[in-house]
């Protein structure tokens, strides 16, 4: 449901919405909560402003997005391969079962001190914690998307006389492909938890160490300007996602945009 | 029209447990379709038409008595049939030409040939200029024909069409049909033709099956007696049509008052 607004009055609203809250937000602070917890737009737009004049920003942000991007990479495509082997071969998802779902119920941000022990302090650790955080969410949507996959084309195909590996790149993947986004969607920002807190428990680089940095001198504007460069980093990877989505499925827009009957 | 049958039904029964229930589909089929015939099969709906394609297609077995291919029993899918079923079966996320090019592609063939190949039987089935079109876009009667098209892409000895033609309109009904047995005659094809349509089962067979209903039993076989090359766009004023077109209509008509009051 959308309303009857025009899209640029929606966002002269939005604006509007912004700036009320952020007068709010630097009258309240130091008058009616202490400055120390709320700190004020106005610090948080100095902190921000020196984070980036320093360099220091687009550095630690650098090394978080490629500590993310190479985790979702990683971890996507083991979950995309994972997924659609299982989803093919009954046997393998039977034996595999039991520990896929004992794996799935850990709480994989636990498993962080096991890959500090493993891999130190450095990036890799961050990538591998994303990469398995990436991987059960992609794993579980693409065995689930090939498992769905309509058996009735199959069967077409097979009449061709396509092999496994026709039906394979023509049928199964294909129709899988929405499913394998869905769960590329919602694993961004897991991607960025990957990496986040494996930076807040150890790290000497990267956003997570901005914060916990910031946050340990008491540096509340600065804390506040570190989640600002966080929700940037999270808003693009999510864009590139849909802008991916969008070129390998066209076929979907122009569902999306045919007319409705019934 | 002399030799070994090409597709042999010996005493096929067919029962699917739908739920707790059995349904018996068809019962005690004895049939015999030739090399090169063009073949309808027409009967009240759920009798069991398709029961027979399927089988033919090796999709499932009889449960009881055989189906032969060409002197062979039917194990599994039958790769020298291709199968136009009455849902169109087109992959939502290929354009029009690229689902046409589907079975080219699991062919092999050069890339040229492949374009070439697309682009005629867009033409031939009247889809010219929705090449980069998605089923989506299309409507029910344009999907069937790229279906269509497709199945002649590939090119099986035998073409398994069930009502193919229903959601077209009559002009373009006519002309795919004239097109089919053009091909079919042409290239030598056998062709399993189920239809409701019984004006469409007359101006197109050699032989016409007739299938009384539930569960499908062969009522009838009407032998064909037009000519194999056959002018469809005269065949009203062909007396032997006509006559075959009406003895059909006498011969469902008690049928489907009969069935009239069940429900599917």
């Amino acid at each position: 449901m959308t309303s009857d607004i025009t899209p640029t009055r929606m966002i002269a609203y939005r604006l509007i919405l912004v700036v009320a809250i952020l007068t709010v937000w630097e009258f309240a602070s130091g008058r009616l909560v202490a400055e120390f917890f709320i700190s004020k737009p106005s610090a948080i737009f100095a902190a921000f402003e020196r984070l980036i004049v320093s360099g220091n920003l687009f550095f630690h942000a650098g090394v978080t997005a490629s500590e993310a991007f190479a985790g979702f990479a990683i971890g996507g495509t083991a979950g995309i391969v994972a997924g659609v082997l299982l989803g093919r071969s009954a046997f393998l998802a039977e034996l595999l079962q039991p520990f896929i779902l004992a794996f799935y119920s850990l709480p994989k941000i636990a498993l962080a001190p096991l890959f500090v022990l493993w891999l130190g302090i450095g990036m890799w650790m961050k990538v591998v914690l994303t990469a398995t955080v990436v991987f059960f969410l992609v794993f579980l949507n693409t065995f689930t998307g090939v498992r769905s996959v309509s058996r009735e084309l199959v069967t077409i195909v097979r009449l061709m006389g396509a092999n496994e590996r026709h039906v394979l790149g023509k049928i199964v993947l294909p129709s899988a492909i929405s499913w394998v986004f869905a769960g590329l969607r919602i694993s961004v920002p897991y991607a960025l938890i990957g990496a986040i807190v494996g930076e807040l428990i150890a790290a000497n680089r990267g956003l997570g160490f901005v914060l916990a940095n910031a946050s340990g001198q008491f540096d509340t504007a600065g804390v506040f300007a570190a989640l600002i460069a966080i929700m940037i980093l999270a808003f693009t990877l999510n864009s590139l996602v849909r802008l991916a989505e969008r070129r390998l499925m066209p076929w979907r827009t122009h569902e999306a945009s045919r007319e409705v009957t019934v | 029209m002399t030799g070994a049958s090409l597709i042999a039904f010996r005493g096929v029964g067919k029962t699917f447990i739908v739920g707790d229930r059995a349904v018996e589909a068809v019962r005690g089929i004895d049939l015999d379709v030739m090399r090169g015939e063009f073949v309808t099969l027409v009967g009240p709906s759920g009798c069991g038409k398709s029961t027979l394609l399927n089988m033919t297609a090796g999709l499932f077995a009889p449960s009881v008595g055989t189906v032969r291919y060409d002197g062979g029993a039917v194990a599994g899918v039958n790769l020298r049939t291709g199968y136009m079923t009455q849902s169109d079966h087109l992959l939502p996320w290929r354009t029009v030409a690229a689902n046409i090019q589907v079975p080219l592609e699991i062919q092999g063939r050069p890339r040229g040939e492949m374009h070439d190949k697309v682009a005629g039987l867009m033409e031939l089935v009247g889809l010219a200029g929705f090449e980069r079109s998605y089923p989506s876009q299309l409507s029910g009667g344009m999907r069937k024909r790229a279906a269509l098209a497709r199945l002649l892409a590939y090119d099986p000895e035998t073409l398994l069409l069930d009502e193919p033609f229903a959601a077209l309109d009559a002009q373009l009904r006519l002309n795919m049909q004239i097109e089919l047995l053009r091909l079919s005659r042409q290239l030598n094809k056998t062709v399993l033709f189920v239809t409701h349509d019984l004006d469409e089962a007359a101006a197109l067979c050699d032989r016409c099956v007739v299938f009384s209903g539930r569960p499908g039993t062969v009522r009838a076989v009407i032998d064909s007696p037009l000519p194999r090359d056959r002018d469809l766009l005269r065949l009203r004023h062909d007396s032997r049509y006509v006559e075959l077109a009406a003895a059909l209509w006498d011969m469902i008509m008690p049928m489907l008052a009969q069935t009239a009051g069940e429900g599917p």
